[in-house]
């Protein structure tokens, strides 16, 4: 009896750690093995660093992180248009209820279906440059998808458009959560709409911003493949122009069969994606007392 | 400008009743409604405009509907194929992670036994690797295994990938729930495994959904997993399916959009009906 109730624990967590060591325990010690293989098919002789040799002496390979770094440049412009576009909800005008729901819709939509759209809009003879060349703009009528100048800051306006909603979200939920008697203390103060913002609801949101600056640090710099896979035509085109580091494993898994170099790069992600959770889970811890309190 | 005006309505004590700031607030959210519906409005009409019309007219509204697209993809492409694969994986792999990790969270949550904050931490540390870190030596394994293309493989990776974050969302929720509800049915004698099914899933019901709504999305929504290991055209998945019907039908851009309007109506019905739901659904998942 004693016994049965003392082993009783691990039977209740025993499936969850089998599925997750599994799933990530078993791959992740794999790919350091993988790293230090020339694997053909499911395994091969044992060839030290020659892998991450090969792949940091290789252009593609810089070009993909060049590339997902390049894409952060999406960040602030994301956090600026969610505080604009949150803070306005928040002054809740007539009909805001009715806004929010319509601005939370590009979160909705599946990336490979908003990605597909995207790229028809984008399109050189497509509906945006039409748009353009009828207000004038011709110079800016650019060819967005096909030509590898654009074709990556294309891929960023997609993900500007797409995770900015999730920012207004995330940001409206804690401008609801403030303390308005502060506000509206100011307000009797005699601060207009901008010194209410700058001085004593953004200071209040600071939280709110690191942690979504955060997580979309990890998004772009880990997640970003079904964006690429279909604006790119599953190969990072036009030419390398949207090659990112998930389509490089991708590709080296798939296309050119070669564990060894898909592993060296998974480890060099994996052990980025460490150090990023330092601060996720600051930021976060913090965001959650900041619920509490 | 908002300045301006702010400024002019201090010197009156008592802000006005016609705000000009107003209108220029309404108009920066107008234009950023406008922003976020115009993929979908684009879609929509373009999929009701024949591919003649199409090639002169592409922002305008359709001069004649034309139903034909819808007719193609539904009866002729294998939409419905596509939606039924993806439906098995998100079914099959939520409820086993749901499954797996009820149990899992009980225990972490209310027994004691070594290594159970070990558990809890890595597990949501898990949370933060990508999971393209994982699939290439999965994808070794399962060629193999020969598992590549079949249902049980991927939704063995589906639900694993999920688990971390349903065991995350489930032991913080389970923490919430009173001790004495627990002493009392001990009380009366309840075993453990009666007291998780009767008693905590039960009163856990508003997490369990926020749980099923964010995973299944996340399963529904994925392509990584659903291009490296379902390729069999049988086997193929909703998102998978429209990268290769995107590619396929490159220049019937109507066609394309019919597709496309097809592929968003589940989600885009679901978040109609159940908008305040799936937005607390979608933040949770997101936060993770």
């Amino acid at each position: 009896m004693e016994q049965t109730s003392r082993l009783k624990p691990y039977l209740y967590v025993a499936p969850l750690v089998a599925l997750l060591l599994f799933v990530f325990g078993y791959p992740l010690v794999q790919i350091f093995e993988f790293s230090m293989k020339l694997i053909r098919g499911i395994d091969g002789p044992w060839i030290g660093f020659r892998n991450y040799e090969l792949i940091f002496g290789q252009d593609l390979f810089w070009e993909a992180v060049r590339h997902n770094l390049q894409l952060l440049v999406a960040i602030p412009i994301m956090v600026a248009w969610s505080l604009l576009v949150s803070i306005l909800l928040y002054d809740r005008l007539k009909g805001w209820k009715v806004y929010r729901i319509l601005i939370f819709i590009p979160y909705i939509l599946a990336i490979p279906i908003i990605a597909a759209i995207m790229k028809k809009m984008f399109q050189f003879n497509g509906p945006v440059n039409e748009a353009l060349r009828w207000i004038g703009a011709d110079f800016l009528a650019l060819d967005w998808i096909g030509s590898s100048d654009y074709a990556l800051w294309t891929v960023m306006l997609l993900i500007i458009w797409r995770e900015s909603a999730l920012g207004i979200i995330l940001f409206l939920a804690r401008l609801l959560n403030l303390d308005e008697s502060l506000i509206e203390a100011a307000r009797l103060d005699g601060a207009n709409w901008w010194q209410r913002v700058r001085y004593v609801i953004l200071p209040q949101m600071r939280v709110v911003i690191e942690f979504y600056v955060v997580v979309s640090v990890i998004t772009i710099l880990s997640s970003v493949f079904a964006y690429v896979y279909i604006m790119g035509g599953g190969r990072g085109g036009p030419g390398t122009s949207t090659m990112v580091v998930e389509l490089y494993i991708f590709g080296a898994i798939v296309r050119q069969s070669l564990p060894g170099i898909a592993s060296a790069v998974s480890v060099l992600l994996f052990l980025v994606s460490l150090l990023l959770i330092v601060p996720l889970f600051a930021v976060r811890r913090r965001a959650n007392e900041e619920e509490v309190g | 400008m908002a300045q301006a005006t702010e400024t002019a309505a201090l010197a009156v004590p008592k802000e006005s009743p016609v705000k000009p700031d107003a209108v220029l607030k309404h108009a920066v959210l107008l234009l950023a409604v406008f922003v976020a519906l115009v993929p979908t409005i684009y879609m929509v009409m373009t999929a009701l405009k024949s591919d003649d019309e199409y090639t002169f007219n592409k922002i305008g509204f359709p001069h004649a509907l034309v139903f034909d697209h819808f007719d193609v993809v539904l009866f002729q492409s294998p939409f419905f194929q596509w939606m039924g694969n993806s439906a098995i994986l998100a079914g099959g792999s939520v409820l086993l992670s749901t499954v797996v990790s009820c149990l899992g969270s009980y225990a972490i949550a209310r027994m004691q036994f070594a290594g159970r904050q070990l558990l809890f931490s890595m597990s949501v540390a898990l949370m933060a690797i990508p999971p393209v870190v994982m699939v290439v030596p999965l994808f070794v394994l399962y060629t193999r295994l020969e598992l590549i293309s079949t249902y049980q493989g991927a939704i063995l990776i589906y639900a694993g990938l999920i688990t971390p974050f349903s065991v995350y969302l489930l032991t913080t929720f389970f923490r919430t729930l009173p001790k004495e509800l627990f002493e009392a049915a001990r009380m009366d004698g309840a075993g453990d495994f009666l007291i998780l099914w009767r008693i905590v899933l039960p009163l856990s019901l508003p997490a369990l959904l926020t749980l099923v709504v964010v995973n299944a999305l996340y399963v529904w929504n994925d392509l990584l997993i659903a291009v490296l290991f379902l390729q069999d055209d049988a086997k193929r998945t909703l998102m998978a399916g429209i990268s290769v019907f995107q590619g396929r039908y490159e220049n019937q851009i109507p066609l394309v959009m019919a597709g496309m309007v097809i592929a968003s109506a589940p989600m885009i019905i679901l978040y109609v009906a159940f908008q305040k739901y799936f937005i607390r659904g979608l933040m949770a998942g997101a936060v993770k």
